[in-house]
């Protein structure tokens, strides 16, 4: 007959999935719930603002500094690969497309993701634990509407801005290194730049991308803290899983979206 | 409501955001050149062979940039291929315009090259380009080639 730790293990697999699509479900009505009530934060836009503060402004210096290092090994890897093949002139080319289809808004969403994202979990997270939102419910002001919206849209407007600054600044790195260091030809540089990068296939959707990506952490990020165990080790917990999440999460899209955008090309 | 420092450093953030997004739109993509914004109008070439051409693919001049293709599509009464262009308005060319399939360098990507004839009349929206020359395709030359040489080792035998 049956073992009684196998029929254990199968009771487990099968809670846990059980559990993992009940959670999906809470998300997903968490998500329709933030959307519902994202009205006040409109109409009283300081709230948005000052949580554009937090998760924009001060991302900047990380976004800014990664983009332009991620430029300059892109320039200094690229080209040496081309040299291979005499065709340095390309090097803009490789440069500018690798950063605004890929790299840009990818990079700029991990880092967006363990720099804003975790301390948005982290700081509901806590708030929970304090009773901060059952204080709040109290006096009848809905947490949703009051903490979770803002954060939600200062988030989703920020991450394509921030991508696009990673993406200019990445490629600045990558003249830096390519015209000014190396000595590759400005003119072709820019000129065969120019020619290979449409506005609409490239950039527009690269921006496309980081909205999706903004929209994923954000979400991912305000309900892991809202559905936080209200303990130390909870919100630990939490702020890890978000991470790990929305980094799983922003790859996994980035190649769905790879594949709608880019297949007719 | 009160203006404050935060409202100041936001606004340079989203400042410097939209900064980004414009550098990139002009000075790294072709939101200043040929086929965004300026005004066109479409002609269309059938070929025999289209090679490796693609959408989107130059449409050149004297080797001077006019136009793009929009769309490749089959003729289902030709049996050949149809491509779409799209030129600019202040590019204009004569009825008897001649396109080819062109490549740039050796490895490079294929683009159409437009000579101009002598026509007076000039090309309007949505006419046929009636002279075109298709791509060379490698494997045909090289067979032409074989062909030729067996050809000519027959006739040193006899």
């Amino acid at each position: 007959m049956f073992n009684r730790s196998a029929l254990l293990n199968i009771r487990g697999i099968g809670h846990h999935t059980v559990d993992i699509v009940w959670r999906l479900g809470y998300a997903s009505r968490f998500f329709a719930l933030t959307l519902a009530s994202s009205g006040t934060s409109f109409r009283r836009f300081r709230l948005i603002v000052r949580e554009l503060y937090f998760t924009g402004v001060l991302s900047l210096i990380i976004i800014i500094v990664s983009g332009l290092f991620v430029g300059m090994v892109l320039g200094l890897q690229g080209y040496h690969t081309l040299q291979t093949y005499g065709s340095e002139s390309a090097l803009g080319v490789l440069v500018a497309l690798s950063l605004v289809r890929e790299l840009g808004p990818v990079v700029a969403a991990l880092l967006f993701a363990s720099r804003a994202g975790s301390a948005m979990t982290a700081e509901i997270g806590l708030m929970k634990a304090t009773e901060q939102l059952a204080a709040m419910e109290m006096m009848a002001v809905d947490p949703i509407e009051r903490v979770v919206a803002p954060r939600f849209w200062a988030g989703v407007i920020s991450m394509p801005l921030l991508a696009a600054m990673f993406s200019a600044m990445g490629i600045f790195g990558g003249y830096l290194v390519g015209v000014v260091l190396i000595g590759v030809d400005e003119g072709s540089f820019w000129s065969q730049m120019q020619s290979a990068v449409d506005f609409k296939e490239d950039i527009l959707n690269g921006v496309v991308k980081s909205l999706v990506f903004g929209l994923a952490i954000t979400w991912i990020a305000l309900f892991e803290g809202y559905d936080a165990p209200p303990t130390a080790e909870g919100v630990s917990g939490a702020t890890t899983r978000t991470v790990v999440t929305s980094s799983l999460a922003v790859l996994g899209l980035d190649f769905l979206l790879t594949s709608f955008m880019f297949s007719g090309l | 409501m009160e203006r404050s420092k935060l409202d100041l450093w936001v606004g340079l953030f989203v400042c410097a955001g939209i900064g980004a997004l414009l550098i990139l739109a002009m000075k790294v993509g072709n939101m200043s050149s040929v086929g965004i914004g300026s005004e066109g109008y479409t002609i269309f070439a059938n070929f025999d062979n289209i090679g490796g051409l693609k959408p989107r693919a130059p449409v050149k001049s004297a080797g001077v940039v006019v136009g793009r293709v929009t769309s490749i599509g089959f003729d289902n009464n030709r049996f050949n291929a149809r491509v779409e262009l799209s030129l600019d308005k202040q590019f204009q060319f004569p009825k008897d315009t001649t396109a080819s399939i062109l490549t740039s360098g050796l490895l490079g990507e294929q683009y159409i090259g437009l000579e101009a004839g002598g026509d007076s009349a000039n090309l309007a929206s949505g006419e046929t380009l009636k002279l075109t020359q298709s791509a060379v395709v490698l494997e045909k030359l090289i067979s032409q080639f074989l062909y030729s040489k067996a050809a000519e080792g027959d006739t040193a035998k006899k």
